[in-house]
C-alpha cells in the first residue's frame, strides 16, 4: 500500500501479453475470424503491453489508496456520505434491470415503468408536493430544472421576472443554477442565530422576484424556523419557493417541505437515499413540484392506462429533455430499493438517527472547538477554528491531522459564513463507537494544537504522502504527464 | 497588519488610491489574509464600466472564491495582467505589484463615501471578534 504505484502505460515491456487469443480454425492469416476491414494496421504503440497479474494488482493497489464510506468515517458536511447498503447493488445488478434496453418497448418494461412510478410517488409523498420527474442526473441538474421550471411558470403567465433570492446559507450551486437560467442573484443575509428572517425576505421580495431559494436545513445544518412566513411574503408578490434538498437526510419522513410552503425542490439520491456518491459516478437529482408547476416537466412523463405504464410525449407546455431516457435508472432502483426496505417508519427513524449522531458529535465537541451559531442543529453541525488560532493552527491543519488518526477529514473552509469552517455530518450509520473514536480523535487534536502545533501544521504524517503543496498545484499546474 | 494612511477602503476589504481622475484598485492585507494564498485573480477587459458595489472580478484562493467589487463607479483603463502568471503577488504585496485595476472616476466626489484608514482598522476588529 506505501508503494508508489506507476501509470498502467509505465509498466510492462514490449511483446508482453496477459492472455494469448487463440488462432482462428482454419490458420491464422487467411482465417475468416476478422473481416479485413475491422483489422487494424498499426502495431498498438503506446498501449500498455502487461501481464494480467500486473493490471490486478495495479488496479486493487489504486482502489486500496482510495477513502470511502467503506473504509473510514467519511463526515463531509453538507455531502451525506452514507453508506450504501450492499442489498441496493444487488437488487441493481438483477438481469431484468441491469440488461433492460432502453428502447425496448413499454409494453415489455412494465416491470421497471412500476418501479419508476412507485419511486415517484415515494418522493412525492415525502415531500409533500404533487408531481415528481426523476430525469435529472445531479442535484445541480435538478436545480437547473427546477428554476427552469420557475422561469416556464413566470414565462406562461406572461410576467417574466429577472430576480432570485438566495440566502448567504444556501448551497453553493444555487446562485450558479440560478445565473444559468439568466436570473439576477440578489444574496439576503443570514441574521446572528444563523436562520433567514421573514422579515429580510419580505424587505428584498418584489414583483421582479422570480423565486426564493432556500436550502432547508440550510449550510449551517439549522432548520429554516421562519421558512413558512418566508414563503408566504414570497408568494404574497407572485414569487416561487425553490427548496434545495440536498439536506433532506435531516427532514425525510419527518417533515415535508410542501407543508412549509416549497413549491419545488430537488432530491439528491445520491446523498439521501443511500446511491452511490462521488468519484464522477452517477448521480440522481429528481425534482417534484406543486400540481400547477406539473404541465412544464419533462417529457416523456409516465403515463397510467387500462393498459399499463407508457411514456407520453404529449406535454405542450413542457421545458423539453433534460437528460437522454429516464435518468440514471441503475441509481433509481437502488433509491427505491432503500425506500422499500425502510418504509416510512423506517425513514423517519434514519432521520432521528443522523441527527442525533451530529448532535452527540456537536454536544462532544463543544467547548474544544469553537461554535460559531448556538441554534439548535439538525443533521450537521458547523464549528471554527477560532479557539486554536493562538497557537498559530488553521482548520486546514486539523483536516491534515485526522487523517493520521484514520478518519477521512470533515468539510473545510465551507459554509462561506463561518471563517475556517469545519463541517460535520456523521449520518445516521455509524456506532456511537465509531463516534465515540472520531470525537476522541478531535479532542486529541484540540490538546496537541496546545501542546505541538507544528504536528498539526506538518500533518499528515501517516498518510501515503505527506501534505502536498495546493497552493503551487493551483498556481502553477502541470496538466500532461511527464515521463520520471 | 498594514492599513496605509493614503488609501481608501470599503467594508467588503478593497482598496483605491485616488491618482488625479483616476483610482488604483487591490484588496487589503486583510482580505488577502483571509482568503490565504491566492491562486487565480479574474479581472475585466479594459473599457469595462462598473457601478459603485457591482462586481468587477473574481480572486480564488485555496480556500474560497470571492466577488471583487468596485469601490467607486469608473471605467477601467488598466488591468495589472501580471496577476494571470503571479497571483501570489495579492499576498505578498497586496497595496503595490498586487494591484487589479485603474478606473477612470466617473465621479471623484463618490471617493468621500469610503473609509479611512483609521475607520477601516476599526472595522477589521469588530469582524475578528
Amino acid at each position: 500500500m506505501l508503494l508508489d504505484e506507476p501509470l498502467i502505460f509505465e509498466r510492462g515491456a514490449t511483446g508482453r501479453i496477459g492472455w494469448a487469443v487463440a488462432e482462428p480454425p482454419g490458420g491464422g492469416q487467411d482465417g475468416p475470424a476478422l473481416p479485413p476491414d475491422l483489422r487494424r494496421d498499426d502495431d498498438l504503440a503506446g498501449l500498455p503491453e502487461v501481464s494480467e497479474l500486473e493490471v490486478v494488482r495495479h488496479f486493487v493497489r489504486l482502489s486500496q489508496w482510495n477513502y470511502s464510506a467503506a473504509t473510514t468515517l467519511y463526515p463531509l458536511g453538507s455531502c451525506t456520505m452514507k453508506y450504501n447498503p450492499v442489498v441496493n447493488e444487488a437488487l441493481a445488478r438483477l438481469p431484468g434491470f441491469a440488461t433492460l434496453h432502453p428502447l425496448v418497448p413499454d409494453r415489455l418494461a412494465q416491470g421497471a415503468l412500476e418501479l419508476i412510478a412507485g419511486l415517484e410517488a415515494a418522493l412525492a409523498a415525502l415531500s409533500g408536493l404533487d408531481a415528481v420527474c426523476l430525469q435529472p442526473a445531479a442535484g445541480a441538474q435538478g436545480e437547473l430544472l427546477g428554476m427552469l421550471l420557475v422561469r416556464a411558470h413566470h414565462v406562461a403567465r406572461g410576467d417574466p421576472r429577472r430576480r432570485v433570492l438566495i440566502p448567504s446559507s444556501a448551497h453553493g450551486t444555487n446562485p450558479a443554477s440560478a445565473a444559468l437560467c439568466g436570473y439576477q442573484v440578489a444574496e439576503v443575509a443570514v441574521d446572528a442565530r444563523g436562520l433567514l428572517p421573514a422579515a429580510a425576505v419580505a424587505a428584498a421580495m418584489d414583483e421582479s422576484v422570480a423565486a426564493l431559494m432556500v436550502t432547508n436545513p440550510n449550510t449551517l445544518g439549522l432548520f429554516e424556523e421562519e421558512i413558512e412566513a418566508a414563503a408566504a411574503a414570497v408568494h404574497a408578490r407572485g414569487g416561487l419557493v425553490y427548496m434545495d434538498g440536498a439536506n433532506f437526510n435531516a427532514l425525510m419522513g419527518v417533515a415535508r417541505p410542501g407543508d412549509m410552503g416549497v413549491d419545488v425542490m430537488q432530491f439528491n439520491l445520491h446523498k439521501t437515499f443511500s446511491t452511490p456518491h462521488g468519484g464522477g459516478g452517477p448521480g440522481a437529482g429528481p425534482v417534484a413540484v406543486r400540481a400547477p408547476l406539473a404541465p412544464y416537466l419533462p417529457v416523456p412523463r409516465l403515463v397510467r392506462s387500462d393498459a399499463g405504464l407508457a411514456w407520453s410525449d404529449d406535454a405542450p407546455q413542457s421545458v423539453g429533455r433534460m437528460r437522454s431516457f429516464y435518468g440514471n435508472f441503475g441509481v433509481l432502483v437502488r433509491a427505491f430499493a432503500y425506500i422499500a426496505r425502510l418504509g416510512a417508519v423506517g425513514l423517519a427513524d434514519v432521520t432521528r438517527l443522523a441527527v442525533l449522531n451530529a448532535n452527540y458529535v456537536r454536544a462532544r465537541l463543544q467547548g474544544a472547538y469553537h461554535l460559531p451559531y448556538d441554534t439548535p442543529s439538525l443533521h450537521e453541525c458547523v464549528f471554527s477554528d477560532r479557539h486554536l488560532q493562538d497557537s498559530g493552527v488553521s482548520t486546514l491543519d486539523v483536516a491534515k491531522r485526522l487523517l493520521d488518526y484514520g478518519f477521512y477529514a470533515p468539510t473545510i473552509y465551507f459554509p462561506l459564513v463561518v471563517k475556517g469552517a469545519l463541517m460535520i455530518e456523521p449520518t445516521e450509520t455509524e456506532t456511537k463507537e465509531t463516534l465515540d473514536a472520531f470525537v476522541n480523535a478531535l479532542l486529541a487534536i484540540a490538546d496537541e494544537a496546545r501542546t505541538d502545533p507544528a504536528l498539526l501544521r506538518n500533518a499528515p504524517h501517516r498518510a501515503r504522502l505527506a501534505r502536498l503543496d495546493e497552493t503551487r498545484a493551483a498556481r502553477r499546474p502541470i496538466l500532461r504527464w511527464q515521463p520520471r | 497588519m498594514d492599513f496605509p494612511e493614503d488609501l481608501h477602503y470599503t467594508q467588503e476589504h478593497e482598496w483605491l488610491r485616488v491618482e488625479g481622475n483616476d483610482g488604483v484598485v487591490g484588496i487589503t492585507d486583510f482580505a488577502q489574509d483571509a482568503l490565504g494564498d491566492v491562486v487565480f485573480v479574474e479581472l475585466p477587459p479594459v473599457g469595462a464600466t462598473f457601478a459603485p458595489g457591482q462586481a468587477f472580478g473574481v480572486v480564488e484562493s485555496n480556500k474560497t472564491v470571492s466577488d471583487l467589487f468596485a469601490p467607486v463607479a469608473g471605467r477601467v483603463t488598466a488591468v495589472n495582467h501580471v496577476l494571470r502568471d503571479e497571483p501570489e503577488l495579492v499576498n505578498s504585496d497586496p497595496y503595490g505589484a498586487g494591484w487589479m485595476i485603474r478606473l477612470a472616476l466617473t465621479d471623484r466626489e463618490q471617493v468621500n463615501r469610503l473609509l479611512y484608514a483609521d475607520a477601516y482598522r476599526t472595522f477589521v476588529a469588530q469582524q475578528r471578534t
